[in-house]
Formats: C-alpha cells, structure tokens, sequence
C-alpha cells in the first residue's frame, strides 16, 4: 500500500512539477547500456552486410550516389548566388545577419518502447557537447529535439509526440502556425487557424525560429487536408511531417548560430557549415566545386 | 524455513526481460510486445510469494521507467497492483490448469495497461481506442511459453 501510495505521489511530482528532472537525468544513463546492447545484432547485421557487399553492388550505390551528389550541386550553384543576393538585400534592409549552423552527425540507438511516447536514443551525449532542448534533423526535416542528455547517450522528443509542439510557417506565404504532435508518426496538427488563412495542401511547413528553440528554415511538414468547417471557430489542419521519423539511422545535430555570421565573402564556400562534423563530406565537395568550374 | 537458493536466477531473468522490451521491432510492432515484466511479476510472486519483495519490485518499476522514457513511477504503481493481486490469489492460480492460467494472466497484464494508460492520461498522451490492451493479449498468448520456460530454469537450478 505505501509503495503504491509512494509511486502515486511521483507521478503527480512528474506530472505537475518539474522537481524530478535532475533525478531523472541523473539516473536515465543506467538505462543506456540496455538500448547498446539491444541494438547490437543489428548493428552486426549492417556490418556483415557492408563488409560482404559484391563488387558489382558497391558499384552500383557508387554510381547512384555520383548521380545524387551531381543534382545536389547543381543545386548549391544556384543556392550560392541566392544566398548571397539574400544577405545584400538584408544588409540593404538593416535586417539582422544570418547565421550559419554548426552540424553533429549522429546514429540512431534505440527507440522507446511505449508506442504512445515517440522518444528516440541517440549515440551522442554531453560529451559531445549535446544540450538540453538542441534540435534534431534527419536529411529531410526536422526530427525532434533533445529531451534528456546523459554522458554518452541522449534521448530525443519527436515532434509527432503528444506533448510537442514547435512554431512554424507556411513556406510560401509566411503565415504562422504552431504545429502539435497527435501521436501518429504521420501527423501534425495545425492549431488555431482560422478559418480565412490562405493554405492549401500541399503547402510546406518550415520552422519559423520563434520558439528560440529551433534553427529558422528548416523543413517540418507537408500539409496533406484542409478542412473548412463552418460551424467549428478555425480550420482543420493536418500535415505529414518530411522527416523520416521511422526509418533515419543518421541524423544531424544541429547547433544553431555556431558557424558565424554569413558573409557575402562566406557563401563561396557553399558547404562548409559541417566542417567540424566531417571534414571528408567537406574535402569531396571542394573536389567537386574545381572539377564544376574546370567543366564551365 | 525455506533457505535462498541460486536467488541471482531470478534477478537475471528479469534483467532479460528489461532487455526484450527495448529490443527494436519497428514502430507499427510495438502494440504486439508482449509486457514481459509483468509476466515475470505474475510467475515469481505466484511461485515464490513468502520470497517476493515489493520494494525490490518497485525499484524494478521505476528502472523500466527509465528504460522506456515514461513518467517515473508509472511502471512501478503497476506493477504494485499486479503483484497485490498475485499476492492475493496466489494459491489459486497455481492450481489453475495452464489455459485456465493465461486468462488470469491477461486479465492482470490488462490491468497493468490499464494503469499505464491512465497515467498517460494525465499527460494528455493516453491511446485513442482500446488498442492499449493489445499487449495483454499477446502476453497471455505467449504465456504458455513463457510459463514452461520458467518452470525449466526454476528446476534446472533449484531456485526457492
């Protein structure tokens, strides 16, 4: 009975207060060790299967992967020139400069077993320089943030979970939104969006910044159904989020603002703002940006 | 007087259960995981009920909170109501044939979602439908298996 009565009585802490955050931190790096070693046949698995590869498949994935890497710099070129008419109009604005992201490549460890709290474990840690509330992206959007730091591991809030919520805008036309989790790994929902807002489906949600929590820009969701009802106040919205929420192993940690102001100068070099992260993905785009311009 | 024998038994095999509930099977799976915390709950205190030590069992409770990211204490209040009733209907359910067995089984296993379902309740997160006692099925499903490899390593090492 008393130690019913004593679980009640956390739970309520937990619910209403936030007294046992530093318990929980303290004491969630005993948990790690059981997600490293669930995960280790895979990881065995993924070894053998790249150290087995034929010829002829790394072949292929070269081939693929030259033709992916030739349509991203196709794109970079003109995102140079864009970016650097973005930052003359601001500097003729008086706006205030934008700021590059310093990049952390991480892997994917675990996931929680709770089908109704979408948290994630990933291998990077205080020790890496991880913090509390810092965003994560996969290749298409943006993934969660960062709930819990242990020294080595920490756990990530998705953004589809019930109890998240970040600030967004609609990529075409600006307006502001709040995008809630619903607890589907499918969908967002739009709150409080009245009924004569211009979107439409289809419409790509990017973080706004507002929150001071996430990077500006950044890709969140699509939206997928508008529902105009006139007998409800506002709208209902929903949207499938571009992350790969349930397949990303390597995902990006992102410290927002470290990479310095971006220049004029600075946009030369179009893709070094993961030049801590990997210096060989920097070194290959150098390659690739002599061997564009000796091809012009 | 019953003496302790190879105790550490027990420890492991709930070690092994911790382990298989953060075993990765993809997203859509997870209402199929059988709760096998519980299930070890249901088949030590039912077996060894004089031996059984609820403060033990709630620090369990609190760790698989940790373990799963949930609210501290949500596992462990659980799992406090389903030893209770073991504790309460031990000496019956041992006599129970084992098909008779895995209805009790699910019906405390559902209890146990029950509880944790409330608890996301709080938080706003509680599960739309009835889908949250998916687990209690599938645990009485594999309860067979469960039960009979117990009672092997129960006797191969003597545990009491």
């Amino acid at each position: 009975m008393g130690l019913g009565a004593l679980a009640l009585i956390l739970i309520f802490l937990n619910v209403y207060t936030d007294a046992l955050d530093p318990v929980r931190s303290r004491l969630a790096s005993l948990a790690t060790p059981f997600y490293w070693i669930a995960d280790t046949p895979r990881s065995i698995l993924e070894w053998g299967q790249e150290t087995v590869r034929t010829r002829e498949q790394l072949e292929e994935e070269n081939e693929l992967m030259k033709a992916e890497l030739l349509i991203h710099k196709r794109k970079l070129q003109q995102m140079a020139s864009l970016s650097a008419e973005n930052v003359r109009l601001r500097q003729l604005l008086n706006s205030a400069d934008m700021v590059r992201d310093r990049v952390l490549v991480a892997e994917l460890i675990g996931v929680s077993p709770d089908p109704l709290t979408h948290r994630v474990i990933i291998n990077k840690g205080r020790k890496h320089g991880v913090y509390l509330g810092q965003p994560l992206l996969d290749a298409q959007g943006l993934m969660g943030q960062v709930v819990e730091v242990n020294d080595f591991a920490s756990q990530v809030l998705l953004i589809t979970d019930t109890t998240h919520a970040l600030p967004v805008q609609i990529n075409r036309n600006g307006v502001r939104a709040v995008a809630e989790g619903t607890g589907d790994l499918y969908q967002l929902k739009l709150r409080h969006l009245a009924n004569t807002v211009d979107i439409e489906e289809g419409d790509l949600l990017v973080s706004s910044g507002l929150g001071q929590r996430f990077p500006v820009g950044y890709p969140v969701a699509t939206v997928t159904s508008v529902i105009h009802d006139p007998g409800q106040p506002f709208a209902r919205v929903e949207a499938l989020p571009e992350a790969q929420l349930n397949r990303s192993r390597h995902v990006l940690l992102v410290f927002s603002g470290e990479g310095g102001r971006v220049t004029a100068d600075s946009l030369k070099d179009p893709i070094d703002d993961n030049s801590a992260a990997d210096k060989s993905s920097q070194s290959q785009a150098d390659d690739g940006r002599r061997s564009s311009a000796t091809g012009e | 007087m019953v003496t302790a024998h190879n105790r550490h038994v027990i420890f492991l095999t709930y070690l092994v259960a911790l382990l298989l509930m953060v075993i990765p099977i993809g997203w859509e799976n997870n209402w199929l995981r059988p709760e096998f915390v519980p299930m070890l709950v249901i088949y030590w205190v039912m077996v060894l009920p004089q031996q059984s030590s609820l403060l033990l069992l709630w620090l369990l409770g609190c760790f698989q909170d940790l373990l799963e990211g949930a609210m501290l204490g949500q596992h462990a209040m659980a799992l406090m109501i389903v030893a209770y009733v073991c504790l309460l209907s031990y000496q019956r359910i041992r006599n129970y044939t084992l098909w008779h067995q895995t209805f009790f089984v699910f019906v405390l296993v559902g209890l146990n979602q029950l509880v944790d379902n409330w608890v996301h309740s709080l938080q706003g997160s509680a599960a739309p439908t009835l889908v949250f006692l998916l687990p209690a099925l599938t645990s009485a499903l594999i309860w067979p298996v469960v039960w009979t490899l117990l009672e092997f390593l129960r006797m191969r090492y003597r545990i009491s």
